[in-house]
């Protein structure tokens, strides 16, 4: 058993990151996939993941939302999420704890997952209405400007199957931006496209940064893309962080030679 | 060739249709309990806490290894023992229920997990409460590939319900045996029997078929 006394109950407010992961350890059986990983993420922070496939980028972005973790704890927003204070000590978080932890966070998938019963405009009102507790007319105020900025407001109506792979993106986008997260997760969500629409989704993320104080987790294979709009980009490898900097910096002078190795990879792939 | 009387056919038909009714009353109440309880035995089944999930799932393998009649018998007959005394209709309609019940919870298991992951997954990246999960993601994906097993068994309901019979319940069958021996005759009684069950199953497998397509129509999704 790992002992949480050394884990402050709450982040102090002169040291405190949007999401920070701390000696943060998960496992499958016996395999571990993110080994001791400490990484903050500032407030209104954009940061690209990046790495080979395998390296655990993904399962970075899903312990904030879908997974438990074996070791370590993490905060988002100063108060612990994988764990809760009991009786003046860290343990374990419930269900209840969780989900309601989780409340913060939004995250977009690779394959969309959008409810196929219900229409874009019926997707982005469920969870406002039903976890948020907002008033149908609250709720659908809110989604059409979102599906507005994301411009699928023609598209309300329609149900998923209706839609094209990049309109389906931009629903789910405006769908998680309408619980209001503080963070958002963005697990590979171009990956499934066509090549020919991955500008309508990037156009819509650039906007976000713009246009939101959000903080933002990208993993993303288009290192174009990761150079132009983030703060900051990490380069994934064996479930630890081999490198990271400023884009100019790692895209630009890679020091470490697993970087170097896989970007020059990526480099000729494209 | 055969003996068959027809005056006597048309003055039993009467009984007969009345006879029907219960049986489609037997078969509805059944069904309505088994679709009920079915789906909470499903749930329970996928429920965190192992040993609810082990003893429901014990259960439903032990209903579906014993035969109807059986426990039929079981909750007339031994019911009282423990004191629960039910009236024919009523033990029949549970007996049924229970039988069917432990059936249907694996075409729901079946259904909810033809659902892809990335919807349980969406559902917590909106921190959707688990009986909203359930009842408003899962369950209404879950229902349209459930939907042709259940009407399978809805026939098969149907198709047992001249087993209550054995504890009294008015249904078809029980009316044709009386009416058999008061009369001597069980050829048109019996005969009935049969066109009736087939005039009532036959067109059930297209209906079904058509109210699926419906249903899928209606979720947006087909
Ligand atoms: N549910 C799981 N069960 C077992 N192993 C898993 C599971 N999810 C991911 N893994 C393993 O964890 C490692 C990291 O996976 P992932 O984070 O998805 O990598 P990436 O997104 O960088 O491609 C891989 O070796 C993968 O096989
Ligand atoms: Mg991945």
């Amino acid at each position: 058993m790992e002992d949480y006394s050394n884990y402050p109950l709450q982040l102090d407010a002169t040291d405190r990151p949007m999401v920070r992961f701390q000696n943060v350890t998960k496992r499958y059986g016996a395999l571990t996939v993110l080994d001791n990983l400490n990484l903050d993420v500032a407030e209104g922070e954009m940061i690209s993941i990046i790495g080979p496939s395998g390296s655990g980028k993904t399962t970075v972005l899903r312990m904030l939302m879908l997974e438990r973790i074996q070791g370590g704890v993490i905060y988002v927003d100063g108060t612990p999420l994988t764990h809760e204070a009991k009786g003046g000590k860290l343990v374990e978080a419930s269900e209840r704890y969780l989900r309601k932890a989780r409340e913060p966070i939004g995250m977009c998938f690779q394959h969309f997952n959008l409810f196929p019963h219900f229409t874009a405009l019926q997707n982005c009102m469920e969870g406002p209405v039903q976890v948020l507790g907002l008033s149908k007319k609250e709720a659908r105020e809110r989604s059409e400007e979102l599906l507005e900025m994301v411009g699928m407001i023609d598209k309300k109506d329609q149900h998923p199957s209706r839609l094209s792979g990049g309109q389906q993106q931009r629903v789910a986008i405006a769908r998680a931006l309408a619980m209001r997260p503080k963070v958002m997760l963005l697990d590979e969500v171009t990956s499934a496209l066509d090549p020919e629409v991955i500008g309508e989704v990037t156009e819509v993320i650039k906007k976000l940064v713009k246009e939101h104080n959000l903080t933002i987790m990208m993993v993303t294979h288009q290192m174009g893309f990761a150079a132009d709009i983030s703060d900051r980009v990490c380069f994934f490898y064996g479930g630890r962080i081999e490198e990271q900097g400023p884009p100019k910096e790692l895209f630009g002078n890679p020091q470490k030679e697993r970087t170097q190795q896989f970007l020059s990879a990526v480099k000729s792939a494209d | 060739m055969f003996d068959w009387k027809w005056d006597f056919t048309f003055e039993i038909l009467p009984r007969l249709g009345w006879a029907t009714l219960n049986t489609l009353i037997a078969a509805g109440g059944g069904y309505a309990i088994a679709i009920v309880l079915g789906l909470a035995l499903a749930l329970a089944q996928r429920s965190p806490y192992r040993a609810l999930t082990l003893v429901v799932r014990e259960a439903v393998e032990f209903i579906r290894s014993t035969p109807l009649v059986l426990q039929i018998f079981f909750v007339f007959y031994v019911g009282p023992q423990f004191g629960i005394r039910l009236s024919p209709w009523t033990s029949g309609m549970i007996a049924i229920g229970l039988h069917y019940s432990a059936y249907l919870s694996e075409v729901y298991r079946g259904g909810i997990e033809s659902v892809p992951k990335g919807q349980w997954e969406a559902c917590r990246s909106l921190s959707m409460s688990t009986s909203d999960t359930y009842f408003r993601i899962i369950i209404p994906q879950a229902l349209p590939p459930a939907l042709a097993g259940m009407g399978n068994y809805l026939v098969g309901i149907f198709k047992d319900t001249p087993m209550l019979s054995v504890i009294g319940v008015a249904e078809l069958m029980h009316a044709a045996n009386a009416i058999g021996s008061e009369h001597y005759r069980f050829l048109e009684p019996y005969t009935l029997v049969g066109i009736i069950f087939l005039a009532i199953s036959l067109p059930s497998a297209g209906l079904i078929r058509t109210f699926e397509a419906w249903v899928r129509k209606r979720l947006g999704m087909s």
